[in-house]
This record gives C-alpha cells, sequence and structure tokens, in this order.
C-alpha cells in the first residue's frame, strides 16, 4: 500500500467526479434538495389528508328507526354528522365513498331500551378507509352516549346510584419522555432515510469509475501506471464511500436545518407541541447523544455499501449494463430497512446479526436514548466484518483479468 | 531491451474453450531498435503486448524488460514502459495537461520534475495551444499527442506500441510513425504491432510475423523476402504464415 498513489488516484477521481453534471447532481442536488422536500412534502400532505378528512362531517344513513322518533332527532341535532334518508342501496353506496357509514336500529329500539331489554345497533362500515373510520368514531361515541344515558335512568328509576354501573373511571397519561416518543417514531424513518442515502451516493461514482472507465477505455490506461493494483482500489473505493457519506451527510443538514427553520417560524408552538405528543408535531424531540451513534453505526454500513456496489458495477462492461445490475439491489437494502421499522420488532442477538436491519433497530433504540452497549457492539463488530470481506472482494474482482478485460 | 522466452497466453471462453492468444512466442529486441509485430486481427498481437505490459499474466513463459521479470516484478516493469494503444483511451473530463500530470504522478514523479517535462513534450508535439482544454473535446490529433505525451512522461526506455495508427487520418498516422522512429533515434527499445504492410515497411528494423498466436518467422524486410523469393511483402507474410487462401 503507497498512500502516495492512494491520495493521487482519490484526488484525481474527485475532480473528474465533481466534472459530470451526473455526479453533482446524485451526490449534492438530489440530497440537499429533493431528499428534505419530498419528506417534507409528503408529511406534509399526510398532514393534510388527515386533517380535511377530519373537517369533513361524514354522511351517515340510519336504516330502519322508524318507531325509533326520539333516537333520530338526537342523531339530527348531532352537528358533527349529515344524517342523509335512507335508501335501498347503501351498501354500494358505502364502497362508491358516497356515504361513510350506515347505522341499522332494529325494530321497536326504543321501546326495547324502556322495557329493559338489550338490542344490538349494527354500524357497516369500509374497513380501512380513513373517511368511514372517522365516522364510525363519531357514530360509536353517539350511541356510547346513548347507553350510558340509558343506563343511567334505568338505575334511577329502581332508585340506584349511577356509580353502580360505573364504580371507577380511567384516564390515560404519557410518562415516556418526549424524546423516546420521538425517538420511537422518528427513529423508524430517519435509518430508513439514511441507509437509502448512502446506497444511492455510492451508486453512481462507482458506476462511473469502474464500469463507466472500461466502457471508455481509460481503464487499461490507468492499469498502463506501475500503480500497484490495490491502491487503486482503495483509491476509487475511497472515492465512493465520500460520494455515499456526502449525501448522507448533506441530506441530514439539510433536512436539520429545514427542522429548525420551520421549528422557528412555529415559534414557541412547536417546542410545546413536540413536548406534548409526537404524534403530530412537526418537530418530534429525539436524544441528541443517538444522532451521533447513528452516524457511527453507519460508518461501516457505507463501507460495506461502497465495496459491494464498487464489486458490482466491476464486472459489467458498461454504465447500463452496471445500473441493470444495481438497480435490483435497492430492493435487498429496502426490505430490511422496512422491516426494521415495522413496530413490534425489538433487537435480539440473532437480528443483531442480519445486516442494514440491525442498524435499523438499534438506531431506532439510540435515538430513543437507549444504549444496549453488548448488541451495539455485535452490530458495530459484524457490519466491519461484513465490509472487510466485500472490500478484500473488490480487490479480488479487481485482480481478475477476465473481469477487467470482459469481452 | 525485452526479452520473451518461450511465452504463452491461453485465455479460457465459454464457448470456444480453451484459446491460445499467445503461443511459445520467443523474441528479442535490443535498445535502439523497432521490432514490428506483424498479423491479422486475432492473431495474438494484442494479447502479446498486454502480457509484456503487465496488464496481462502470462499462463507460462517469461520475459524481462528492461532488466524486470513481468512476472515478479510488474510494477517494476511498467514503470520503465510506454504502452500506447488504440484502446488506451485519456480521461474526457480532464485537461490534457492535467491527464498527464495524473501518470506522472503516478509514475511517482515530483510535481516540480512532471512540470518541466510537460513543457518539454508540449514543445516537441506542439501542444501548447490545447494544453488546458478538456480532452473530451480533442480532435483525434490532439488524443494522440495527448497520450504520446502520457505515455512519455515518466521517460521509459521501453515502448510499447499497440496498433497505434488504427482508425486515424493519413496525417495523424503519419506523425505517429515520425514519433515511433524518434523514439529510435533516442535509443529506446520499441514493439510495434500493426496488420499494415507498408507501416513495417517504413518502420521496422525487424518483423515477426505472428498468427494464431505463434511466431511463424522473424527477420529484416529483406530477409523475409529473399527467403520467399517474393517481391511484395504481403504475399511473403501470406506464405510465412501458412495462410491457406480459398480459391
Ligand atoms: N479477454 C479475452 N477473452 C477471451 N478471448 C480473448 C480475449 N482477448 C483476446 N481473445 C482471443 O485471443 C485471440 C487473439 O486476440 P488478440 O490478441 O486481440 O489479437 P490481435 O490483437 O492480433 O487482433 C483472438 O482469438 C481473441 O478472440
Ligand atoms: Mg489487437
Amino acid at each position: 500500500m503507497n498512500w502516495r498513489s492512494i491520495r493521487t488516484i482519490y484526488t484525481k477521481e474527485l475532480r473528474d467526479l465533481l466534472r459530470d453534471k451526473r455526479t453533482v447532481r446524485s451526490m449534492i442536488v438530489i440530497p440537499l434538495i429533493v431528499m428534505p422536500a419530498l419528506t417534507f412534502g409528503v408529511g406534509k400532505i399526510a398532514t393534510m389528508v388527515v386533517s380535511k378528512a377530519r373537517a369533513e362531517t361524514p354522511s351517515v344513513m340510519v336504516l330502519g328507526g322508524a318507531d325509533s322518533p326520539d333516537v333520530i332527532t338526537q342523531l339530527k341535532k348531532e352537528a358533527k354528522i349529515n344524517l342523509v334518508p335512507e335508501a335501498a342501496d347503501w351498501a354500494q353506496q358505502i364502497s362508491d365513498k358516497k356515504l361513510r357509514v350506515a347505522v341499522r336500529l332494529p325494530e321497536k329500539f326504543e321501546a326495547g331500551l324502556k322495557a329493559g331489554a338489550a338490542p344490538t345497533v349494527t354500524i357497516y362500515h369500509y374497513e380501512g378507509e380513513l373517511k368511514s373510520g372517522f365516522a364510525v368514531g363519531e357514530m360509536e361515541k353517539f350511541f356510547r352516549g346513548l347507553s350510558a344515558q340509558t343506563a343511567k335512568e334505568r338505575l334511577a328509576e329502581h332508585g340506584l346510584p349511577a356509580t353502580l354501573v360505573q364504580p371507577f373511571e380511567t384516564k390515560r397519561e404519557n410518562v415516556a419522555p418526549p424524546e423516546k416518543v420521538g425517538g420511537n417514531t422518528l427513529g423508524g424513518i430517519l435509518p430508513y432515510m439514511i441507509i437509502i442515502l448512502c446506497f444511492m451516493g455510492a451508486v453512481y461514482p462507482a458506476l462511473d469509475m469502474t464500469a463507466g472507465e472500461k466502457e471508455r477505455g481509460t481503464m487499461e490506461t490507468l492499469l498502463c501506471s506501475p500503480v500497484n493494483r490495490v491502491d487503486i482500489v482503495l483509491g476509487k473505493f475511497l472515492m465512493v464511500l465520500t460520494g455515499s457519506l456526502s449525501a448522507m451527510a448533506l441530506s441530514l443538514l439539510s433536512m436539520s436545518v429545514s427542522f429548525f427553520l420551520l421549528g422557528s417560524m412555529f415559534g414557541g408552538r412547536a417546542a410545546a407541541v413536540a413536548g406534548a405528543a409526537a404524534t403530530s408535531a412537526p418537530l418530534p424531540m429525539i436524544d441528541p447523544l443517538g444522532i451521533f451513534g447513528v452516524l457511527a453505526m453507519v460508518l461501516p454500513v457505507a463501507v460495506l455499501f461502497s465495496a459491494v456496489i464498487f464489486t458490482v458495477a466491476l464486472f459489467a462492461k458498461s454504465f447500463k449494463e452496471a445500473q441493470s445490475y444495481v438497480q435490483p439491489m435497492v430492493f435487498v437494502i429496502i426490505m430490511p430497512a422496512i422491516i426494521g421499522m415495522l413496530p413490534g420488532i425489538d433487537l435480539n442477538a440473532r437480528l443483531a446479526l442480519v445486516p442494514i436491519l440491525n442498524l435499523s433497530l438499534v438506531c431506532k433504540e439510540m435515538l430513543s436514548g437507549v444504549w444496549h452497549w453488548n448488541y451495539i457492539a455485535i452490530i458495530f463488530g459484524s457490519t466491519c466484518v461484513y465490509a472487510g470481506v466485500a472490500l478484500a472482494l473488490a480487490v479480488r474482482m479487481f485482480n481478475r483479468e477476465d473481469v477487467i478485460f470482459r469481452t | 531491451m525485452i526479452e520473451a522466452v518461450n511465452l504463452t497466453k491461453i485465455f479460457r471462453d465459454k464457448k470456444r474453450g480453451e484459446i491460445f492468444a499467445t503461443k511459445d512466442v520467443s523474441f528479442r529486441v535490443v535498445p535502439g531498435e523497432i521490432y514490428g509485430l506483424l498479423g491479422a486481427n486475432g492473431a495474438g498481437k494484442t494479447s502479446t503486448l498486454r502480457v509484456l505490459a503487465t496488464l496481462l499474466a502470462p499462463s507460462s513463459g517469461s520475459a524481462v524488460i528492461a532488466g524486470h521479470d513481468i512476472v515478479r516484478a510488474p510494477e517494476k516493469v511498467r514503470a520503465h514502459v510506454g504502452f500506447l494503444a488504440a484502446s488506451t483511451a485519456l480521461y474526457g473530463r480532464l485537461t490534457a495537461r492535467e491527464m498527464i500530470t495524473y501518470f506522472g504522478r503516478l509514475n511517482g514523479m515530483a510535481d516540480a520534475a512532471i512540470r518541466a517535462r510537460i513543457k518539454l513534450l508540449a514543445d516537441e508535439l506542439d501542444m501548447h495551444e490545447f494544453l488546458d482544454r478538456r480532452c473530451e473535446k480533442f480532435s483525434t490529433g490532439m488524443k494522440q499527442k495527448t497520450s504520446i505525451a502520457r505515455t512519455l512522461i515518466h521517460d521509459p526506455a521501453v515502448m510499447i506500441f499497440d496498433e497505434p495508427t488504427l482508425g486515424l487520418d493519413v496525417m495523424t498516422a503519419r506523425a505517429i510513425v515520425r514519433f515511433v522512429r524518434d523514439c529510435r533515434a533516442r535509443g529506446k527499445t520499441v514493439i510495434y504491432s500493426t496488420h499494415v504492410m507498408s507501416e513495417v515497411e517504413k518502420l521496422c528494423d525487424r518483423v515477426g510475423i505472428i498468427h494464431d498466436g505463434r511466431l511463424c518467422a522473424e527477420g529484416t524486410v529483406g530477409d523475409l523476402l529473399t527467403r520467399t523469393g517474393e517481391t511484395d511483402l504481403e504475399e511473403a507474410f501470406v506464405k510465412l504464415a501458412g495462410i491457406k487462401e480459398a480459391a
């Protein structure tokens, strides 16, 4: 290994790549602008959709109930729903999203209530549809109220106190510190984004410096120089790693700046909201130390990605061919990252050995301020081993004539 | 000095099986001499020269170049070799100066020495006008000059040319031929592969005829003509290579 040669190759590749518009786009512009825009954009749209759905008064149809005029009157008075006349095709209307829910009142509902019977009210809805779900919530609230009211009346009839059927009350309160709540919500998405960015940032430089060079005929020129091939691989590999890390660092930077700007825009409100509940807060709080933890853990993963993409791209004869090899790899990367985001999957010794998934899981913990040092050590160590193996493979690949001079 | 002994290069191809691109080739080239490697397409010229330049490892046999063994000290060999082929391209996004400087540094030269050498080469090759422009916009002539300067930056004792005039226009090709002669005049050891008879007649002190990976005959152009009783090198080549032409 000769550091001077490695540095010479690295500097040349850096200059060469920075002069290429496509690299600048993939390494700088996309992470700096597109990623935060996308994240905030999607977040913003999601919030808008939900609040618009909440703001809408759902149309509700009552089936039957001609013999229960009091209940109907109460429903008509309910401001949060819009009662529509009964129609035969109610089920179709729900499927068509014209109607949110339909409620079937059994025959002689009111009379039954007065007589002490226990009739069943059925709410027909559209499973999994957001607006239908909200309407179900409204209807359940209404009938819970009616049920409680009926119970009270029945107790009063018998001269019994209301506490007989409601001996105690429950209420819920969050005791998890805000950074844990934030870590849990943001902890899922942040590692996922970091993993994708690390991968994306490495792709373009890796392809350009391997398959691209073979295609343009400069690889043979480079091999004419007396530099050891290991040094060539290392110089190029370091450049790929730079692309990977800079894509990640730049997008994290621009996202923090946007968070900060948003935060100051909303002023004190943001801080209050963030402290209270992270569900709809624009600024979920996370453990700041966790960020450094995440960055440290990402390093070997970036090395692993860079080396793997480099090796795969080296095999290709042309840039296009290399792209066709690398594109399916995106799914291999995304799958474990998504699984790591799923709720309920927690770190254990076996999962700690699964690359990418382990990163996703440990990041979630670190951002919530939980530090399982033994797992962290296993994950860091195993990923370093994988990365080392991948790098060794890259060197071996580069030394193979049938790969470098593939025709 | 180039000394090849029983050089053999075998490629293993899925469809074609074992291909002897170079088979038991032995020859010697001394300083101040241009040795021509004459052969048709697919004869094994490129493979032989790539093995000499240590881009490929020989399957068996060996060669010593400028006192270094191609198998045991490939990096030292490359430090004393300038390799120029139709397939060795330039980095399009670098300027000619950056390109040449890069190869100077890869050869372990100090920046001051590189600057001085570029000045000298640019004078000789008349490159000053485009030295600081990017290679991607160059004409073939400018590209060829830059490539030559790239191979000469470390002043190698041995020059290997693999069909350097392939696809070039007449004037650029002539400039290359002149430059190859120049290398001989400076006492460099030169090996030059081609399939063009006239280039061999104009340039080479000695010729090796290569066919199907084998070196079939060797000598001066005059030798080869008398040996076959021909007056035309092309006829002599066909006879010596043992090519049976369909009637
Ligand atoms: N990388 C390779 N893999 C397999 N076969 C090859 C490879 N390179 C060259 N060959 C084969 O070796 C033979 C010699 O090729 P080459 O040395 O390029 O000849 P020339 O330069 O004289 O045209 C040809 O049959 C060619 O197809
Ligand atoms: Mg050839």
